[in-house]
């Protein structure tokens, strides 16, 4: 017997060998469910080993290309600059038409009692690395436990969904994609709100389960997040719709491309809380299109200072920059669960203010960004053009024009500047 | 007597530093999981763990320390993603034993050897990933023969010029 085994020596290791594997690849598949979590321990060597080698690398490329496009290569900067500018002034029309729906939208929601679901705090992180296989599709993410994030956690980025936290380490945590077969995120398409579950396939493509045969879905309809699942609140984009085939068991089979590019992900945002609020109509706070047509007339001409009326001069104070008549520009990133825009009620000048990025209360890289963050909107037909010498310019002037000194922005008496 | 393509001198057995042995195959796990990221496609073509096993396998020539360096690789491996830890720890023991005992019988040292042993031996390892994979743990699997063979010639190419360098590390018995 001993000969037989000296013999077969090396073949009898390699059995024994796979033979442990097997076994231990059958008690995880028998643990199914939480497999992840259970081999927590033993997977945390490798992962700590690997990620701080990726985290240094990624750190030091970021550095040097910060340090090129922030320092070196300004060119088109203020073109961009331009547009951005005239895309913010469209975006904010956009804004208060919406805004109208939303608040009716509300005010029905406040009639039934419904619960809505807020967005209040997420966490930016840095993706660091991969699995490396293309049958694990997972990302790995600079911050772990010692930043607040917890298994289950969705993570997004600005165009759409992206996945769920996996596993949590102390400095780093392992996202699911949501390309990944093992996946499983509820969504409904937009127009024919048409509710099913979002898979991963074999091959990283995205599909959408669960609908039958008999429904007709067209292509190019935008698909979000139901909140059927616990993971995603209602209404976060997940893709579109860009191919419907027949599938098994009487449901279709469609294929989804996915809002947010998973194969070249670098920055994401880890949803580390979430608020359920009673919907309530606030009725108080309006603002009309006309105020932000206002906003962009051209100014009053400067005036010499021995020109300038009392009244002027109790305006001119309150032109000063931290004054409560000034517009605030909006807080970038971080869209406030405050009200977008509220008239102030010691000045008439009717130009809506937006809070200030500091008033949000959440630091930059922990954005709160709830589902409605507007105020519901008057009347949004077309106003007549407002008497242009009796409006005070809105916006800040651009940053190419010379800046007005305090005084030399007068705003009219009270009364006087009312466009509707 | 066994029977051998290689006379005895011809077989040369490699040994390498402690620091190689570790730093290499960690080298090759951090960067088959930091490419992907900026090159999405790197991780469907190619496999440098499996490369880096095949390499040690056949120049240690012995079969236990090759099924063992495709064991441990392979498991590190697993661990990085989310699937149940083994699959690629018996893909890669299996490998690791497979290169081994045939380094003992060929004369390995050359580059059409090479390019034909690592093809060879992704097809192996992709083989035992489907049926671990679809056979044990009920992964989802989709076998397709021009993917496996241009991800193999891939990985072989890549072979040869990964073997090439490796080769300064190697220190004689």
């Amino acid at each position: 017997m001993e000969s037989v085994i000296g013999r077969y020596r090396n073949l009898v290791i390699l059995v024994g060998v796979l033979f442990l594997q097997v076994l231990g690849l059958a008690m995880q598949v028998k643990r199914a469910g939480n497999d992840a979590e259970n081999t927590r321990l033993i997977r945390i060597w490798t992962v700590g080993a690997i990620t701080p080698f990726e985290r240094a690398l990624v750190w030091a490329q970021n550095s040097s290309g910060n340090l090129w496009h922030n320092y070196f290569y300004l060119r088109g900067v203020r073109a961009e600059n331009r547009q951005l500018k005239d895309q913010i002034e469209h975006l904010r029309l956009d804004q208060v038409r919406l805004s109208e729906d939303a608040a009716q939208a509300r005010r029905l929601q406040t009639l039934l009692a419904f619960k809505e679901q807020f967005i209040s705090r997420t966490v930016a992180a840095q993706v660091i690395g991969s699995s490396g296989s293309d049958l694990s599709r997972i990302v790995y993410i600079d911050k772990g436990e010692n930043a607040g994030i917890k298994r289950d956690m969705a993570v997004m980025t600005s165009d759409g969904i992206v996945g769920k936290v996996l596993l949590v380490y102390p400095s780093v945590s392992q996202v699911l994609l949501i390309s990944d077969q093992s996946s499983g995120v509820g969504a409904l398409l937009e127009k024919t709100r048409l509710q099913g579950v979002l898979r991963g396939t074999a091959n990283g493509e995205v599909v959408l389960e669960r609908v039958m045969s008999d429904e007709q879905v067209p292509l190019g309809e935008i698909v979000l997040t139901s909140g059927g699942d616990q993971i995603f609140p209602k209404g976060l984009p997940v893709g579109t719709v860009i191919n419907v085939g027949s599938g098994k068991d009487l449901f279709l089979n469609i294929k989804i491309k996915p809002a947010a590019n998973l194969s070249k992900l670098e920055e994401v945002l880890v949803l580390v809380e979430k608020q359920e609020r009673q919907a309530t109509a606030d009725e108080s706070v309006r603002v009309r299109a006309a105020d932000i047509l206002a906003q962009r007339l051209p100014s009053v001409p400067d005036k010499p200072a021995a020109e300038a009326t009392p009244a002027a001069g109790a305006a001119k104070d309150a032109a000063k920059p931290n004054s409560t008549n000034t517009v605030a520009k909006p807080a970038g990133a971080a869209i406030t669960a405050a009200p977008l825009a509220t008239k102030n009620p010691s000045s008439t000048s009717n130009v809506p203010s937006a809070p200030a990025a500091g008033q949000s209360g959440k630091p930059a890289d922990r954005t709160s960004t709830p589902q409605r963050n507007a105020g519901p909107a008057g009347a949004t037909g077309t106003a007549p053009k407002p008497d242009a010498s009796q409006t005070k310019p809105a916006s800040p002037p651009p940053k190419s024009a010379k800046p007005p000194a305090p005084s030399d922005n007068p705003l009219p008496p009270s009364g006087e500047s009312s466009p509707q | 007597m066994p029977i051998t393509y290689t006379s005895g001198e011809q077989v040369e057995v490699y040994r390498f530093s402690i620091p190689v042995t570790i730093g290499i195959p960690l080298l090759a796990l951090f960067v088959q999981a930091f490419l992907p990221l900026r090159f999405p496609r790197f991780a469907v073509y190619f496999d440098l763990p499996l490369l880096v096993t095949i390499f040690f396998a056949m120049a240690r020539r012995s079969p236990v320390a090759g099924l063992f360096t495709g064991a441990v690789i392979g498991l590190a491996q697993d661990m990085l993603g989310h699937n149940p830890i083994g699959i690629y720890g018996i893909a890669k023991t299996v490998v690791g034993y497979g290169a081994s005992s045939l380094g003992v019988k060929l004369d390995v040292e050359n580059a059409g050897a090479r390019l034909l042993v690592t093809l060879g031996f992704y097809l192996v390892h992709s083989a035992v990933y489907f049926t671990v994979a679809h056979g044990l743990v009920n992964m989802t699997q989709s076998w397709s023969w021009p993917r496996g063979i241009l991800a193999g010639l891939a990985n072989a190419f890549l072979g040869v010029a990964l073997f090439f360098l490796l080769d300064k590390f190697k220190q004689r018995t």
